[in-house]
Parts: structure tokens; sequence; C-alpha cells
């Protein structure tokens, strides 16, 4: 972010683009990265019903996509809700950096 | 406007009201309740936001989470702020000078900001009869803060400002029951809601959005650092809070109670506190008797509810 000064700010620091919290990316802060095995997913979309961070994709189909690791924060809700196919888990936990 | 269907795949496709790049704490349980009380909806909404978590994460000077016109202004009054604004937009209404979009109008607070600091502008809001909704999102402390202790706080729980230890086990008092008073107001709609029922949740804010006047809605948020608990379990917690019955899901409509979500088996209530570190010394032999006294009070509490539940059904029976 560039350095602004009052001049330059709108008045009374309103924000005038809605959702500009985009710009920030806070997939820096994950220690564990979620990986999503596709053919274990039965499309059941509770890790996107359930994301604190908004970052499962959906396609224009409503398909579940690949996880926006731009903004994960690796909390690791989607794995533990996750039903999986037959036993088998379509999101697992790994460590990140591995 | 025609209520939206709630099927996953349908609401998958539609675009979130609540934008990601907000700061609050992986796995905070606060963003999941926002997300889907706005994505219940397709009517336009106005909201206020008391000082809080959510407050201060999700508008970071020039960064805004929210797609929806927001305002803050302080920690006790977002009830009468959007009261205002409510206000105000009936008499443009009124005036020819807007069109009227059928805005709906909402005040997110969390516990410390509804339960204590906002309870004075919330209880005249809700006595005025705007046309608004107030949702409360219950983390059960000033979590923002570093974990104080609010009147929201469940019995026993360890917080900074009663800190478990020679002198007290935890909080001594047991919580107090928010919903029954906003009940007490006689305003047409209050429900208590787990974003871990995501489909109860959002029927519920359908529901009251469908309703004329002062609506109030009280949801669990689980918050991991504040119950010391894992990063990944605010859903579990969520869900194990409803069915060890600490968090019934309930509505009561026009004075009619009416508990929508009963648990097939109504779990003990040490399975929701074991995973949580914050009742941890709740388990040590010197503090016997606390996990019952806390169970007698949930015992308590649901069965007055399923009284009163079984009230209301016989009265709409009749």
């Amino acid at each position: 972010m560039s350095k602004k000064y009052w001049e330059t700010l709108p008045q009374g620091s309103v924000v005038l683009e809605a959702g500009s919290s985009a710009k920030f990316k806070t997939g820096g802060w994950r220690s564990m990265r979620p990986k999503w095995i596709e053919e274990n997913c039965i499309q059941c979309m509770f890790c996107w019903m359930y994301c604190p961070d908004m970052s499962v994709k959906v396609t224009a189909e409503g398909k579940r996509a690949e996880f926006d690791y731009d903004y994960c924060k690796g909390c690791g809700i989607c794995a533990l809700e996750c039903p999986g196919k037959k036993g088998k888990k379509a999101i697992v936990m790994e460590e990140e950096g591995k | 406007m025609t209520t939206k269907p709630l099927r996953l795949k349908e609401l998958a496709k539609g675009e979130d009201r609540f934008a990601h790049g907000h700061r609050m704490c992986a796995g905070c349980g606060a963003p999941i309740v926002v997300k889907q009380v706005l994505m219940a909806t397709d009517y336009p909404i106005i909201a206020a936001n008391a000082t809080g978590c959510l407050e201060v994460s999700s508008c970071i000077q020039e960064y805004t989470a929210w797609k929806i016109p927001w305002i803050h202004s302080a920690f006790e009054n977002s009830a009468a702020t959007i009261s205002g604004v409510e206000a105000m937009y009936r008499s443009l209404v009124k005036q020819g000078k807007i069109d009227d979009k059928q805005v709906k109008f909402i005040a997110f607070g969390g516990d410390g900001g509804t339960y204590d600091i906002g309870f004075q502008s919330l209880s005249g809001a809700m006595e005025r009869g705007h046309d608004m909704m107030y949702v409360c999102y219950d983390n059960g402390a000033y979590m923002n803060t570093g974990i104080q202790r609010s009147s929201a706080t469940p019995f026993g729980a360890n917080t900074t400002t009663c800190p478990a230890g020679d002198v007290i086990p935890g909080k001594p008092q047991q919580r107090k029951d928010l919903t029954r008073i906003m009940a007490a107001h006689g305003i047409p709609y209050i429900a208590q809601a787990s974003p871990g029922n995501w489909m109860d949740l959002m029927k519920k804010v359908q529901k009251a959005f469908e309703i004329r006047g002062p609506k109030f809605m009280n949801i669990i948020a689980p918050c991991n650092r504040g119950w010391r608990s894992r990063t990944d379990d605010a859903i579990t917690l969520a869900k194990l809070a409803v069915e060890t019955c600490y968090w019934p899901l309930y509505e009561i409509e026009n004075g009619v109670t009416r508990v929508t979500v009963k648990p097939k088996e109504k779990k003990p209530l040490v399975d929701f506190l074991k995973p949580q570190g914050r009742f941890k010394h709740m388990f040590a032999p010197e503090n016997e008797g606390m996990l019952k006294q806390a169970q007698d009070y949930v015992d308590a509490q649901w069965d007055r509810l399923l009284k009163e539940s079984a009230a209301g059904e016989a009265e709409k029976a009749e």
C-alpha cells in the first residue's frame, strides 16, 4: 500500500470500494495447507458453506473448484467437516512448504 | 420477493456479500455467521456494526470486506445507528425522494456489544419498533480485547478477568439469557441459531425478513482463541452446543415458542466442554461438582423451553 496523506483520503475515511479487502491477501498466514482430492469429492459443498474465508472456488455451474490459496488461512474446518467418499476424505491438511 | 430456495448447489452459484481478505483469525466462527445471514436473502441490506472482532477485522483503513452499505459508529450504539438509518430511509421514501427498494436493515454485534455495552440502545430500538433485525454473534467473552468475561460467558469459563485459580474456579455466575430478555420486549420475532445448522439459520433469517418490525437473532460463533480449542472445530463445537442443548435452536414468533431443531439424542454437556481449554479446570478433582452444576442449569433451561414449546404447539392446534 502506497503512503497516503489526509488530503488524498476520502472524507470521513469512507471506503468507497465494496469488498476491497480482496486486495489484501491473507494466504500468507497459513501454516497448514488443505489439499483437495477430487476423486473422493461428492460435491456436498459443506467446505464452501463453512469456510470462514470464502476460499473455496465454485465454477459457473455451481461445482466445487480448487482452493483459493491467496486467502485460505489454513484453519482446517473444511477438512474436519468433509464427509468424503467411502470413508476417504476429499480434503486433507498438509504442512505448508513440504 | 419470493423466498430464495435453500439448496447448497444453487446457493453456491450466487455471490458472497462478505468478501475474503478480512482479518478475522483462522477458523473464526463470526465470518461464517455473517456470510450465512447475508446469503439467506436477495433483499438489499444495509448493516451497522458494533465495535468488536467483526468490526475491527472486516473494515481496516481502505479495506472493507463488506459488499453492502455498512456503517460503524461505536460499541454501544449499533442498534441506535441502524434505527436512525431505517427512520431516514422511511422518511425519504414517504417524501418521494427515493424509490422503495425493500431495503432490509441489520445491526451486527458481538456478545459484548449486545449483552452488555450495547444493551440500552438495543432495548430502545426494539421498543420503538423499527423495521430492523439485530444479529448478535455470541462468542461468549470480549475476544477482541483479549478474552475478558462478559455477561454471555458461560459458568465456569476461564477468562482473563475471571481466571481459574486458587481464588475462583473460572466465572462463578451463570450466563445471562439474552434471547429470553429480548422475548420480554414483545417483539414479533426472536430466534436462536447456530452456523453448524446452516439451513435452520437461513430459514430463520428468511422468515425474519418477511416480518415487519423489530427482530432479534442470537447466533453462536465459536472462537478458537478464547475457547482454547483447535482452529478447525468451530462448526463441530457449534453443532455440539446444539446437541448438548447448551444452545437450543428455537424461535419465538408473536409470543409463541417453537423448538426448531430437537437433538435426536441429548448429549451430556461434557461433550461440549471437554474440547475447550477454558473449561479444563472443571475436570480437576478439586472442582468436582462444577460439571454437575453446569449440567443442571442446562437441563433446567431445556426443560423450561420444552414446556413453553409444547404450550405453543397446543395454542396453535386450538
